[in-house]
């Protein structure tokens, strides 16, 4: 598929960046895992350039009604990160990280704070692995827990700067498996974003000093 | 007869990882490389490497499903499973496949750990 923007990102970019979220997703899901005491299962993250409107329709499309915990980040590279899953299951993944013993008033009544600090937990732990392993700081906003659909979540401020609304959209799927929880990470970058993301991902790329190793059978 | 050594991960870059930390370790050490479960399955029917280290998180068959696939055509096949995700679960279960674990972002140290425990072909019964 062509890439509908001027950003064209190398085949070792996009390597290093779906490493990167890989490392940052893997560790952010070990703290996950500590407070819902079972494995969270996840997919090979997908790294690509599209449109805002073809990012939305990925999300949109599944589930009309859903629950996002949504963080901005803001440094040199600037965007948003969400976790998103079914609205039906929002109860269920407050149970799993609370605990199953408490009534269902008590389980409404923790719902927004336990969503947002199990968000926080998964974005923010991802987040950090990649601005560190960028060698880059980036300032985390507090979670704020979103009900709604993609469109929504994804025109978030800040608006659309052009009419060429292109983004770098970076998807994980994670599961639960005992609480039938499935749901997803998504990072959206805007394009001046992207073009810094490039320069970095291309140090981070020198730093791992492996330029000078020629694949032997050229996969 | 120099050891041969697979090695098995979607990302290049993963792969040109391993390579570096393999190559300053045993550069004498053949490389074998394949980006799929399928590639790997025919370069151990084909070439019997001593040594397999497969990513854990590949699209389509994951490193565990492909470790035991890979133990059962060539059980005297010594297998390491690379994963950033070391969730206790993830850990036992490579184990249990008769794998070791070794975390990412690989390093010299965890490797040569790995590589030294390891009995050569030529040594083994």
């Amino acid at each position: 598929m062509s890439q509908p923007s001027a950003v064209v990102l190398s085949e070792l970019e996009v390597d290093a960046l779906t490493e990167l979220v890989n490392l940052g997703v893997s560790n952010a899901a070990m703290g996950l895992r500590e407070m819902v005491k079972e494995e969270v299962l996840l997919s090979v993250p997908n790294v690509r350039v599209v449109t805002r409107e073809q990012a939305i329709a990925n999300l949109g499309q599944r589930n009309a009604r859903l629950v996002a915990v949504h963080q901005t980040f803001e440094g040199d590279i600037s965007g948003r990160a969400l976790l998103i899953f079914p609205e039906a299951q929002s109860l269920e993944l407050v149970r799993a990280v609370v605990g199953s013993d408490l009534s269902l008033e008590d389980l409404i009544e923790l719902e927004q704070e336990a969503l947002a600090e199990t968000g926080n937990v998964l974005l923010n732990g991802c987040l950090g692995t990649i601005a560190n392993s960028l060698q880059r700081s980036l300032r985390i906003s507090l979670p704020e827990v979103l009900h709604g659909g993609g469109a929504e979540f994804f025109n978030l401020e800040p608006p659309r700067r052009s009419d060429d609304d292109c983004v770098l959209f970076i998807h994980i799927n994670f599961a639960l498996r005992r609480h039938a929880i499935q749901g997803y990470l998504a990072m959206l970058l805007d394009l001046p974003s992207l073009v810094v993301l490039q320069k970095l991902v291309a140090e981070y790329i020198d730093r791992m000093g492996i330029s000078t190793i020629v694949s032997p059978d050229g996969l | 007869m120099i050891p041969k050594v697979l090695i098995v991960d979607d990302s290049k870059l993963a792969r040109m990882a391993v390579i570096k930390a393999l190559n300053s370790l045993h550069p004498d050490r053949t490389r074998l490389e394949a980006a799929d479960a399928a590639a790997a399955l025919a370069v151990v029917e084909r070439d019997r490497p001593d040594i397999a280290l497969l990513d854990f998180n590949m699209p389509g068959k994951d490193g565990l499903a492909l470790a035991a696939e890979l133990l059962r055509v060539d059980p005297q096949l010594r297998v390491a499973v690379i994963s950033a995700n070391h969730q206790t679960e993830v850990v036992a279960r490579t184990r249990a496949a008769g794998a070791a674990f070794l975390p990412k972002p690989i390093t010299e140290n965890s490797l040569r750990e790995f590589l030294d425990s390891v009995p050569m072909r030529q040594d083994r019964a």
